[in-house]
């Protein structure tokens, strides 16, 4: 007993050392929690946020203005909106988007938003970025994408006449480096917050969907029918994704390998992170290379379309008569329900625009 | 530094002068460490995606997915005390998330008998409340339609039909439904897992065994060229997985460190 209050005294005087002791609080931006919508509050465990990159309010606007901002890329030509554009809930209508140089990359642009209710922290198709901070490190390097270097990025921001003391209002530093960049854009990427749909409202009680939108809703939970739920979410977890990687039965062989690549898992071969199925509205073409231009195509791809390959999903179902078939009523239903998980003021919202 | 050092050695003589005093008669948590095997044969990562399994009913067979939910971990002594934590665990085999659970209540040191329940009964089951849950797996839910909760268990894989075709199956068990009938009719067909008895002391661990095969056997021999897909609807097929499901579980090794 007598040994307890001992180290608790002891521990006490280390504790109070170390506050005191090394002369001046670490410097500390502006908190900005994130405002987390009633709905994922009431549905969903918390977001992710690293321990190392709290929000704040100097870190999310240096964030927005680095996102739409050219400097970043090899030429001052590109920024990350120029392939996630907020009017397309921040991906490129384009099937591929196209690098400073005119390279053109292999795989469709990826819609931006909910990215802190990744709860797999895995970034891009085919999961090769493990946190939206590493994510951010890729494209401005990428040789088909920004095509910059690090050290020449840094030297850009260094050099400019606003970006130091925005580094210092918000990291306490103006002395950039690329650790910092990410975070900043990390933190702007994890306000994109998209959960105000039409079907949104409708589980807040606030709307009513059709006919239509309902029984689309039943096509897309009906086992027997579109089963799209054992992927995409639920109305009890309405990110609309899984954040798992599946083939879903596009191709009968690989020319891109998707999570197969970054594992050397002959199993994940043509695997490929579930979108969300929220904002589809805006983000045509779809699948990792833009093959489909309309739901329409993705919808028959489901119902008829599907191709057999050692990796497919079981949950593909009637693989050798292409799937279920589904009736021209339940393609249209599901078509209309799946509209109504878009969410026109997520791509409006004004917090969200190029600041530049 | 040196001040730390102190306080760690002090710490630590602290903590063991407290275990010395009250080792016998203070409450304990227990771990339980679930494993899976197919007729013995342990089932790993590796195993997945490996057509090399052949259910009682001659089907050959290999698991993608199996990821399922136990809830009530529950100890009973010999005077009747009960003791139930209440809460749950959502084992995933593949990724080897969860295996290792520890129930968060503690029992007093002494002899119990250790049962579970398979899934969640209807207590238990309600719809959407579970936010972890929720955002497990892109959502561990059942549909409204049929009747809402949770899943008990997502088991998938792919096995050889009776046209030699390669086939997806998804072994989905969850409370049984029929929605035909208005109101929908609804059986709670999730199960007791009795353990046996275990004496429980300081550090015990319990290994709860899953013999995956036995979802395919006894009392029913599955069929899964009929019965592969479209099971969650399957208001019999529920019921037999229940039924199928009461030697699936048993009581691997007692461990006391
Ligand atoms: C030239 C077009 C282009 C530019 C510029 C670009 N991206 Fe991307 N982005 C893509 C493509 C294409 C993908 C998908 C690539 C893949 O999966 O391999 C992607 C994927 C992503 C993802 C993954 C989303 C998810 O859910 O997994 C994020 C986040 C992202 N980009 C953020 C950024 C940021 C931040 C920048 C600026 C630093 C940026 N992008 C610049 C084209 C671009
Ligand atoms: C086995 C899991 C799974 C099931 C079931 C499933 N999907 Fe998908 N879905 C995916 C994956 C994985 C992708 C991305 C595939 C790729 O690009 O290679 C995808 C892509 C999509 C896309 C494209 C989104 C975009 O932004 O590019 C839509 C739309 C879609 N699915 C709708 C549905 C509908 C509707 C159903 C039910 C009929 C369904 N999915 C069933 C896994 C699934």
């Amino acid at each position: 007993m007598r040994l307890t209050i001992i180290a608790i005294l002891v521990s006490l005087t280390i504790i109070s050392c170390s506050t005191g002791g090394d002369g001046g609080d670490p410097y500390e931006a502006t908190p900005s929690p994130l405002v987390i919508p009633q709905l994922f509050q009431d549905k969903l465990i918390d977001p992710v946020i690293p321990a190392d990159n709290p929000q704040t309010v100097e870190g999310i606007a240096l964030g927005r203005k680095l996102f739409f901002d050219p400097i970043l890329s090899g030429d001052g030509t590109q920024s990350c909106s120029t392939c996630h554009n907020p009017e397309n809930a921040f991906t490129d209508p384009r099937q591929f988007s196209v690098g400073i140089d005119g390279s053109i990359g292999t795989r469709n642009s990826m819609p931006i938003f909910n990215v802190a209710w990744n709860f797999n922290e895995l970034f891009f198709w085919d999961g090769r970025a493990t946190s939206v901070e590493d994510q951010a490190f890729g494209p401005v390097v990428n040789p088909v994408e920004m095509k910059n270097t690090w050290p020449n990025a840094v030297a850009s921001l260094q050099a400019d006449s606003e970006y130091p003391d925005l580094f210092l209002a918000a990291f306490g530093t103006s002395t950039i480096d690329s650790t910092m960049v990410t975070k900043a854009i990390a933190q702007f990427e994890r306000t994109l917050i998209s959960a105000n749909s039409k079907f949104d409202k409708y589980t807040r009680g606030e709307v009513e969907l059709t006919p239509s939108e309902l029984n689309g809703l039943n096509v897309f939970l009906d086992e027997g029918r579109g089963d799209c739920f054992h992927c995409h979410g639920n109305p009890n977890s309405p990110l609309w994704t899984d954040n798992i990687f599946h083939n879903n039965g596009l191709d009968a062989s690989f020319t891109d390998r998707g999570r197969g690549m970054v594992t050397g898992d002959p199993r994940e071969f043509g695997q490929f992170k579930s979108p969300s199925l929220r904002n589809l509205a805006y983000t045509a073409p779809y699948m990792h290379d833009g093959r489909f231009a309309t739901l329409e195509e993705v919808i028959n791809h489901y119902s008829e379309g599907l191709v057999y390959s050692e990796t497919i999903d079981p949950l593909m179902k009637t693989v050798s008569a292409g799937g279920v078939h589904l009736t021209e009523q339940d393609k249209a239903d599901l078509k209309a329900f799946l509209l109504s998980l878009s969410d026109p003021s997520f791509i409006s919202n004004p917090d969200f625009q190029d600041p530049n | 530094m040196k001040k730390i050092a102190l306080f760690a050695m002090i710490a630590m003589v602290a903590m063991s002068c407290n275990n010395d005093d009250d080792n016998s008669s203070t409450p304990v948590n227990v771990d339980f460490l679930f494993t899976h095997n197919w007729d013995g044969s342990a089932i790993e990562n590796s195993d997945f995606e490996v057509i090399q399994y052949t259910n009682a009913h001659g089907e050959e067979l290999s698991l993608s997915k199996l990821v399922y939910l136990i809830s009530d971990i529950t100890f009973t002594n010999a005077n009747g005390d009960v003791y139930d934590a209440g809460d749950y665990n959502l084992v995933n085999v593949r990724e080897e998330t969860n295996l290792m659970f520890t129930p968060n209540i503690q029992v007093p040191p002494g002899d119990y008998t250790v049962s579970f329940t398979f899934g969640f009964d209807d207590e238990d089951n309600i719809d959407g409340v579970y936010q972890d849950l929720n955002s497990a797996d892109g959502g561990w839910n059942v549909p409204m339609m049929l009747g809402g909760g949770y899943h008990y268990m997502r088991m998938e894989g792919k096995f050889i039909d009776n046209t030699a075709a390669e086939v997806g199956y998804a072994y989905h068990a969850i409370r049984a439904a029929d929605a035909s009938t208005t109101p929908i009719t609804l059986q709670d067909t999730s199960f007791e897992v009795n353990l046996g008895t275990v004496t429980i002391a300081n550090n015990t661990e319990i290994e709860v065994k899953m013999n995956v095969a036995e979802w395919y056997d006894n009392p029913h021999e599955w069929d899964l060229n009929i019965l592969h897909t479209v099971l969650m609807p399957n208001f019999d097929a529920q019921v037999m997985m229940s039924e199928n499901g009461a030697t699936v579980f048993s009581k691997g090794a007692v461990t006391q460190n």
